[in-house]
């Protein structure tokens, strides 16, 4: 199984997976021309890193500036997915980032967790 | 035919442009370029006199989601044209108040009328609702998600109202008998 590597663009987030650490990260904005496409490998690569053995946890790091609604939409797909793995006794832990003078970024963040059952955080940081 | 007198057309354009205090006016087909292109263009220019960064985003947000909803309509809209209408939408981005401290986007496209009496209740539900009655309605759009995929309109519109504060004012203009001008215009508003 190889890691997920994407540049960001102004409008796509970079995202970057580490099978060693258990770790994908998103970073940046998003508001992709067509965002299911966009999230699909992300979807798959979670699928299949549960399906190996050994993999039994998985940190989910955010540090998103902007997203749009349809973004919105496959964040909570990937938190679904999440979420599944988290009832077979997967041990899955989501960290929201935000800037500490950005209040609509905290919003965004605890909106999207407010029907999950996952383990999340809300971490100020100093900007991003 | 009538002759065209250009530069009256032109002028009388910048003068309603000034007048009106809009900065972009753009009609015709929203694609991810249009939309790359003009947020790029609105940052740059708020940039240039230090906006604050929240009005920056919300903006930019609002921007977005009405270009967004535009373009999930530009597939009906391109039979229409073919029928005689041009363009498949219009997006205005404006100034408005005394001191042109706000900010003001506007849209407009063509609808079938059959589809009008649900785009109305749904924007009649989200002004009826106060901050915590949208985080409702959000959340359950995001549940349910169905009118979004079709009708491109249900999170985005529900999403601007939420950030912004203000009400959606909305209108349908009579174009014959199946289709209607729908115009949409959205305040963000300093504070």
């Amino acid at each position: 199984m190889k890691n997920i590597a994407i540049e960001g663009t102004k409008y796509t987030p970079e995202i970057k997976s580490d099978i060693q650490k258990g770790e994908i990260k998103f970073y940046g904005s998003s508001y992709p021309e067509n965002a299911n496409e966009f999230y699909q490998p992300v979807y798959d690569w979670v699928d299949k890193y549960f399906e190996q053995d050994g993999n039994k946890a998985l940190t989910v790091n955010f540090f998103i500036y902007y997203f749009n609604t349809s973004t919105s939409k496959c964040f909570m797909n990937l938190l679904e997915i999440l979420e599944n793995n988290h009832k077979k006794g997967k041990k899955i832990t989501v960290n929201w980032h935000y800037s500490e003078d950005d209040e609509d970024s905290l919003d965004s963040g605890e909106k999207l967790f407010m029907e999950i059952d996952v383990d999340f955080k809300l971490i100020p940081v100093n900007k991003i | 035919m009538k002759k065209i007198d250009f530069k009256e057309l032109v002028y009388q354009f910048h003068q309603d442009m000034l007048a009106n205090k809009f900065t972009l006016v753009y009609e015709g087909e929203i694609t991810h370029q249009i939309t790359k292109a003009f947020t790029t263009l609105a940052e740059n220019k708020m940039d240039s006199y230090s906006e604050d960064a929240s009005v920056k985003k919300k903006v930019f947000h609002v921007m977005v989601e009405c270009l967004q909803n535009l373009s999930k309509h530009a597939e009906d809209l391109k039979i229409l044209r073919n029928n005689g209408y041009s363009g498949s939408g219009i997006f205005i981005i404006g100034k408005v108040g005394e001191e042109d401290e706000n900010y003001h986007v506007l849209t407009g496209n063509v609808v079938k009328k059959t589809k009008v009496p649900e785009l109305e209740a749904f924007l009649d539900k989200i002004n009826s609702l106060d901050k915590d009655g949208l985080k409702e309605l959000y959340k359950k759009q995001m549940r349910e998600g169905t009118l979004s995929e079709k009708g491109g309109a249900g999170l985005g519109l529900i999403d601007i109202a939420r950030k912004t504060g203000e009400k959606l004012e909305y209108n349908f203009i009579d174009i014959d008998d199946k289709n209607a001008f729908y115009t949409l215009r959205t305040k963000i508003l300093k504070k």
